[in-house]
C-alpha cells in the first residue's frame, strides 16, 4: 500500500506548465525539508527511548556504585547488610507475582469474552460489545485504586477467608487471611480487571481472523460450536493469545496506583497470597518512597525503576516479536 | 453458522450422515456448558465495569455542584464542608494540553515518516520501538522526566511542565500508532491523482493525505489524550501537590485531577471532635469520589466524542 | 483493497476555496463546541481561589475572620513532614486570611524530602520530624546566608490506637507494647495484656499490628520510645523505617488509621490528631498509666533539655522518653520548622519571619491544636522561639 517515491513520469511539459516546472527547485527544497522533518520525528522516537534508558542509568549510577554498607547507612529503608540487588530482588519478585496472578485470573476470562464477541454474540452486537469492554481500559488507574480500596477489598474479604479456611493446607492460601484484605490477591484481582481489555482486544482480533474455511470445515464434519472453537479457532489464535497475554503482563508489571492504594507492602519472597505485608511492587514502592527519599534514596529508587524498565521492555519486545513473527508466517493474512 | 443438532432426523436406522451430524449427548452437553461458560465470562467482565461506574457516580454526585467545580482547596482544612476541584481541573487541562502540543506534531510527523517516507532499517526500528514504547510503565516515564529536568534545574524540581514531558513519553507512541493506521487508510489513488496533477509529494501529504484522514487522526489524538489524562503516578512524583490555583506550567507545583483523587483518598477519614459544629468525617472521601466522577466524565466524553467523530466523519474501511 | 466513501473520494482533491466544506470545517463544529465549553469553564474566571467565603458553599459562606488585615504579598514555598500537614494547612489558612494576596504552599513530601529541598534551596522553609544531621547542617550553612533555624513549633502526641469492638481504652506497659508490636504477643486475651487490664473483657482475637509503609518521623519517634523504654523486649534499633517485617502496612498516618478502622483486632501508632473514634492505649509512666493529651505531651517537652553542640538558632529538644515525671505522656513527636536566619531576598525573609511569628503565636498554636490535635507550646518555649524568629532578615 506504500506510495512511490518518484512522481509518475510524464511527457515533457507543454509550454503552459513551464512555470510550474520552473518552480520545482523551491518545491524540492520544501519537500526535502518536509521529509527531513518527518524522518527527524521518527528518529526522535528512538532518541527518546534511548534517552529514557540513559537518564535512568545516569541517575541510578550513584546508588549502583555506592558500597552496600554506605547505602544501608544512608537510606533507612535499605536494611543493614543488604546490597542494592538484595533490595531489588524482593521487589522484582513482588512485581512478577502480582502480574502473573493478574494474568492467571485475566487470561481465561479475556479468552471467554473474546470468543463470546467473535463467535457467540450476534454479529450486530459484536462491535458495541467490544466497545463496552474497551471502556474498562478508559477508566483511569487511580479510580481503580479508589474502587479497589474502598469498595472491592471489603467485599473480597469473605472470599479470602473462605479460601484460607478451606484451602489453607495449600501454602498459597495459608491461613489466617489478613484483615483488612490489603493483600497481593486483592491486588491481583484489580490488576486482572485492568488488563482484561487489552488482552480481550488482541484476542478478539486474532479470533476474528480465523479462516472461515477452517471453521466451516469443522462444522461440516459435525463438530459442535465448542468443538469448532476448540479445534479451529483456538489453535489458530494460540500465538496471538500468547502475545496478548504478554502485552497484558507488561501493563500489569508497570501499574502503580492501584497497587499503591491497596497493598500492605513488605519485602519477602513469599508465596502466601492472603498474607499482608509480604509483597511490594517496584512501581508502588517508587511512589511510596520517592517523596521522602534523600538524593541517594532517589538514586536507589531510580535503579529499581531501571529494573522495571528492563523487565517491561523485555516482555513487550517478546510480545511484539511473537506478533510480528505471526504476521510474517501466518498464511491467513 | 448454525449448529448441526437442529438437522432433521431420519426415522429409520441411523445413516452415516446421521451419525456424523447428530452430536452425542456428552458432546452436546459440553457444547452447552461451554456456551454458558463463555457467555458468563463476558458477564463477569461487566461486573467490575458496572460496579466501578456505579460506585463512582453514586458516591460522586453527593458533592458534585457548581461550587465544587469552581473553587480550589485554598485554606480548606480538617472537616470543613468546603473546597473543590477547580485548581485540579485547570492543572489537568494545562498539563495535558502541553503534553498534546508536544506529542501531536512529533507523533504525526513520525506517522507520516512511517507511511510516506519510511524505508529500510530506520523505519523498521521506529515501527518496532514505537510498539515497545507503548509498554513503558507510567512511573518510569515520570522518573525519566524528573531525571531530565533535575539535570538542568536541580533535584527536587516540581513543575507542571515536567508532568507534560512525562505524559508526552506515554502519549507519543499512541498518537503514532493511531495516525499511522489512519494514513494507511488513505487510498493510493488519491495520492497518484495528486501527483499526476504535478503536486509535489510534501504538498500532496499536507493537502490530500492529511485532509482525507483528519477525522481519524483527531479521533486518535483524543483517545490518546483520554488515555494520559488519568495518569497519576508520574504527576504525583513530578508535578507535586498544591491547594491553590496555579496557571503557570513553568513555575511551581500544579494539582491535577488524578493526583487530587489520590491525595484526598490518602488523607482518609477526618477525626471530628464531638463538639465541632461543622465537621464532615468523610469529607475527604466525598471529595475523592467527586473528583473521580469529574475525571471519569472527562475521559468518557473524550472517548465518546472521539468515537462519534470516527463514526460520522471517517472514511469507511474494509478489507 | 480499501473502499472509501464516495464523498471523501470526490472532496479530497478538490482545490481549496474559502467556502468549501472540508472535512476539517465540518468536524470543527462539535470539537470546537466541546473545547469552547471546557475553555469557557476554565477561562471565564468562574473559578475561585477562596472556597471558604464563597456564597455557594454548602452551609453558607464562612465569615471572613475579623483580624487586622496584613498587606504581605508574594509567594512562599515550603515542603516537608506530612505529620505537620493538618497543622500547616490551618496555619496557612489563617495567615492567608490575614494577607489575602499572599500564597503559601506546603508540599507534604515528608521530612527527608523537606530537608533535602530546603538545603538545596528548592523551598523557603521546611518542616521536619528529625533535626538536620551534621552533613545537612553543613549544606544548610551554605544555603543560608546566615544560620539555620530549627524551631519546635509542632508538638504532637503519638497515640497507640486499636480497633476492638466495645473496648475504647487499654493499659500497656512499654514491655507489653513492645512485644505486641514485635509480634511476640499474638492474641488480645494474652495473659500479659490481661494482667494490666483487669477490668477489660479482652476478646479471643488475633492481634494485627499495623505500621507505616513509608519512612516517617512518626515511626522513628515511636521506635525510639520502645527502644529506650522496653529494653530487651524490643530488639530493634531506632529507624524511620519500621523494623519488623511482614505485617499490615500503609502509607501516611491516615493510611494507617484507615487500615486500623478496616480491620478487627488491629493496633497501630499514629499521630494523635488522627485518632477519631478508635480506642487508645494509656502507657505506663512512673508506675501509672497515662493517656495521651496535649497537656501531657507538652509536659514531657518542657521536662527535656535542648540538644547541645548546635547553632544558637537551633532549638532542638533532646526528649527524655524514659521520663518518670508524673502525668507526662512520653510518646511525642516534635516536628521542627526549618528556616534561615538570613535570606538573600529581603522580601522572602519578611514573609518567612511574619509567617513563623504567626505560627508561634498563641493564636497560631491554638489553630493547630484545633485542626490537628497538637499540643500548644509552652510560654517558656515560645519566648525562645520568638527570639530566634525575630532575627530572620
Amino acid at each position: 500500500m506504500s506510495s512511490t517515491d518518484q512522481q509518475p513520469t510524464r511527457p515533457a511539459p507543454p509550454a503552459g506548465l513551464r512555470a510550474l516546472v520552473e518552480r520545482r527547485t523551491s518545491r524540492d527544497l520544501a519537500g526535502r525539508l518536509f521529509s527531513a522533518t518527518a524522518t527527524g520525528a521518527g528518529a526522535l522516537i528512538l532518541v527518546t527511548l534511548a534517552a529514557v534508558a540513559v537518564f535512568l542509568v545516569v541517575r541510578a549510577w550513584p546508588a549502583m556504585t555506592t558500597p552496600a554498607e554506605e547505602l544501608a547507612d544512608a537510606i533507612s529503608w535499605i536494611p543493614e547488610g543488604t546490597t542494592l540487588l538484595g533490595y531489588v530482588g524482593p521487589l522484582v519478585f513482588g512485581t512478577l507475582l502480582a502480574a502473573v496472578l493478574a494474568l492467571a485470573l485475566a487470561v481465561p476470562v479475556a479468552t471467554g469474552i473474546a470468543l463470546f464477541i467473535s463467535h457467540y454474540a450476534p454479529r450486530r452486537l459484536a462491535s458495541p460489545l467490544g466497545y463496552v469492554v474497551d471502556l474498562l481500559a478508559a477508566i483511569p488507574s487511580v479510580i481503580y485504586g479508589l474502587w479497589g480500596g474502598l469498595w472491592l477489598a471489603p467485599r473480597l474479604l469473605p472470599a479470602w477467608q473462605w479460601l484460607a479456611d478451606n484451602l489453607g493446607f495449600i501454602p498459597l492460601f495459608r491461613e489466617p487471611a489478613s484483615t483488612p484484605p490489603r493483600v497481593i490477591m486483592t491486588v491481583g484481582v484489580v490488576l486482572a480487571v485492568m488488563i482484561l481489555p487489552i488482552i480481550t482486544a488482541v484476542a478478539r482480533e486474532v479470533f476474528l481472523q480465523t479462516p472461515r474455511l477452517h471453521e466451516e470445515a469443522a462444522l461440516a464434519l459435525g463438530a459442535t460450536r465448542w468443538e469448532m472453537v476448540r479445534m479451529a479457532v483456538i489453535p489458530f489464535g494460540r500465538s496471538g493469545l500468547i502475545s496478548a497475554a504478554m502485552l497484558g503482563l507488561g501493563r500489569a508489571l508497570g501499574e502503580t496506583m492501584a497497587v499503591f492504594m491497596i497493598l500492605s507492602p513488605g519485602f519477602t519472597y513469599s508465596f502466601e497470597l492472603l498474607q499482608a505485608g509480604q509483597h511490594q511492587t517496584i512501581a508502588a514502592n517508587i511512589a511510596n518512597q520517592f517523596a521522602e527519599a534523600n538524593p541517594l534514596g532517589v538514586s536507589a529508587l531510580i535503579a529499581t525503576g531501571l529494573a522495571l524498565f528492563v523487565i517491561t521492555l523485555a516482555v513487550n519486545t517478546a510480545a511484539r516479536w511473537v506478533v510480528a513473527r505471526r504476521k510474517d508466517f501466518s498464511g491467513a493474512n | 453458522m448454525t449448529t448441526t443438532s437442529t438437522q432433521p432426523r431420519t426415522a429409520r436406522r441411523p445413516t452415516t450422515r446421521d451419525l456424523l451430524t447428530r452430536a452425542d449427548p456428552r458432546r452436546r452437553w459440553t457444547d452447552r456448558i461451554m456456551h454458558v461458560v463463555i457467555t458468563s465470562a463476558f458477564l463477569v467482565a461487566l461486573v467490575p465495569l458496572v460496579s466501578v461506574i456505579w460506585t463512582v457516580v453514586s458516591n460522586g454526585v453527593v458533592r458534585m455542584s457548581p461550587y465544587f467545580l469552581s473553587v480550589s482547596m485554598r485554606g480548606v482544612y480538617g472537616g470543613i464542608d468546603a473546597g473543590g476541584i477547580y485548581h485540579a481541573i485547570l492543572g489537568t487541562l494545562l498539563i495535558t494540553g502541553l503534553a498534546t502540543l508536544i506529542s501531536v506534531p512529533v507523533g504525526l510527523m513520525t506517522a507520516i515518516y512511517l507511511v510516506e517516507y519510511g524505508r529500510g532499517p530506520l523505519a523498521r526500528a521506529v515501527t518496532f520501538f514505537v510498539d515497545v514504547m507503548t509498554g513503558i510503565p507510567s512511573i518510569v516515564a515520570g522518573l525519566f522526566a524528573y531525571s531530565l529536568f533535575a539535570l538542568f534545574l536541580g533535584p527536587g524540581v516540581r513543575l507542571g511542565a515536567v508532568g507534560s514531558v512525562a505524559l508526552s513519553v506515554l502519549m507519543i507512541p499512541v498518537v503514532v500508532r493511531s495516525s499511522e493506521e489512519m494514513l494507511r487508510l488513505v487510498p493510493n489513488e488519491l495520492r497518484e491523482a495528486s501527483y499526476a496533477l504535478g503536486v509535489p509529494k510534501w504538498l500532496t501529504i499536507i493537502k490530500v493525505v492529511l485532509r482525507t484522514s483528519v477525522a481519524g487522526i483527531i479521533t486518535g489524538v483524543m483517545l490518546s489524550v483520554a488515555r494520559v489524562i488519568g495518569e497519576t503516578a508520574p504527576l504525583l512524583i513530578v508535578a507535586g501537590v498544591i491547594d491553590s490555583i496555579n496557571t503557570n506550567l513553568f513555575e511551581g507545583r500544579m494539582m491535577t485531577l488524578p493526583v487530587y483523587v489520590f491525595r484526598q483518598y490518602s488523607q482518609g477519614l477526618v477525626p471530628c471532635s464531638p463538639e465541632a459544629v461543622e465537621c464532615v468525617a468523610t469529607i475527604n472521601y466525598d471529595r475523592a469520589w467527586g473528583a473521580a466522577l469529574a475525571l471519569i466524565v472527562i475521559v468518557m466524553l473524550l472517548n465518546l466524542v472521539a468515537r462519534l467523530i470516527a463514526r460520522y466523519f471517517a472514511p469507511k474501511t474494509g478489507h | 483493497m480499501v473502499r472509501t466513501r464516495v464523498v471523501v473520494d470526490t472532496r479530497a482533491p478538490r482545490p481549496r476555496t474559502a467556502t468549501s466544506p472540508t472535512p476539517r470545517g465540518r468536524l470543527g463544529r462539535p470539537v470546537a463546541a466541546v473545547l469552547a465549553v471546557a475553555v469557557g469553564l476554565v477561562l471565564t474566571g468562574c473559578g475561585s481561589d477562596d472556597p471558604l467565603t464563597d456564597p455557594r458553599r454548602p452551609g453558607g459562606p464562612l465569615e471572613a475572620e475579623p483580624f487586622v488585615a496584613g498587606d504581605l504579598t508574594g509567594t512562599l514555598a515550603g515542603a516537608g513532614a506530612s505529620s505537620q500537614e493538618a497543622a500547616m494547612n490551618a496555619w496557612i489558612a489563617g495567615f492567608q486570611t490575614i494577607n489575602e494576596d499572599l500564597t503559601i504552599a506546603y508540599d507534604p513530601v515528608g521530612s527527608g524530602g523537606g530537608r533535602t529541598q530546603f538545603v538545596e534551596g528548592g523551598v523557603d522553609f521546611a518542616g521536619t520530624d528529625a533535626p538536620l544531621d551534621a552533613e545537612e547542617l553543613d549544606l544548610a550553612a551554605d544555603r543560608c546566608a546566615g544560620e539555620v533555624a530549627e524551631l519546635p513549633l509542632y508538638v504532637s502526641p503519638i497515640a497507640v490506637v486499636f480497633n476492638i469492638e466495645g473496648v475504647d481504652s487499654l493499659n500497656m506497659s512499654p514491655s507489653v507494647m513492645a512485644r505486641v508490636f514485635d509480634r511476640q504477643i499474638t492474641r488480645w486475651d494474652d495473659p500479659a495484656i490481661a494482667a494490666e487490664n483487669p477490668d477489660v473483657e479482652l476478646p479471643d482475637l488475633r492481634i494485627t499490628p499495623v505500621n507505616r509503609s513509608d519512612e516517617s518521623g512518626t515511626t522513628e519517634n515511636f521506635v525510639e520510645y520502645l527502644h529506650e523504654t522496653a529494653g530487651a523486649d524490643w530488639p530493634h534499633d531506632p529507624s524511620g523505617n519500621w523494623p519488623v517485617a511482614g505485617g499490615q502496612a500503609a502509607q501516611g498516618n491516615s493510611g494507617v488509621v484507615q487500615t486500623v478502622n478496616d480491620g478487627q483486632g488491629t493496633i497501630a501508632y499514629a499521630d494523635a490528631s488522627r485518632v477519631g473514634t478508635l480506642g487508645t492505649v494509656a502507657v505506663e509512666v512512673g508506675g501509672e498509666f497515662v493517656g495521651y493529651s496535649p497537656q501531657a505531651a507538652a509536659q514531657v517537652v518542657d521536662a527535656s533539655p535542648f540538644a547541645e553542640d548546635r547553632p544558637a538558632s537551633s532549638l532542638v529538644v533532646a526528649l527524655e522518653r524514659d521520663t518518670q515525671a508524673q502525668g507526662a505522656y512520653p510518646i511525642v513527636l516534635i516536628s521542627y520548622s526549618l528556616a534561615c536566619t538570613t535570606y538573600e531576598d529581603a522580601g522572602t525573609a519578611e514573609l518567612v519571619r511574619e509567617f513563623l511569628t504567626f505560627v508561634a503565636s498563641e493564636e497560631g498554636q491554638e489553630r493547630s491544636a484545633v485542626a490537628a490535635g497538637s499540643a500548644p507550646i509552652s510560654e517558656g518555649l515560645r519566648e525562645r522561639v520568638v527570639e530566634v524568629v525575630d532575627q530572620i532578615s
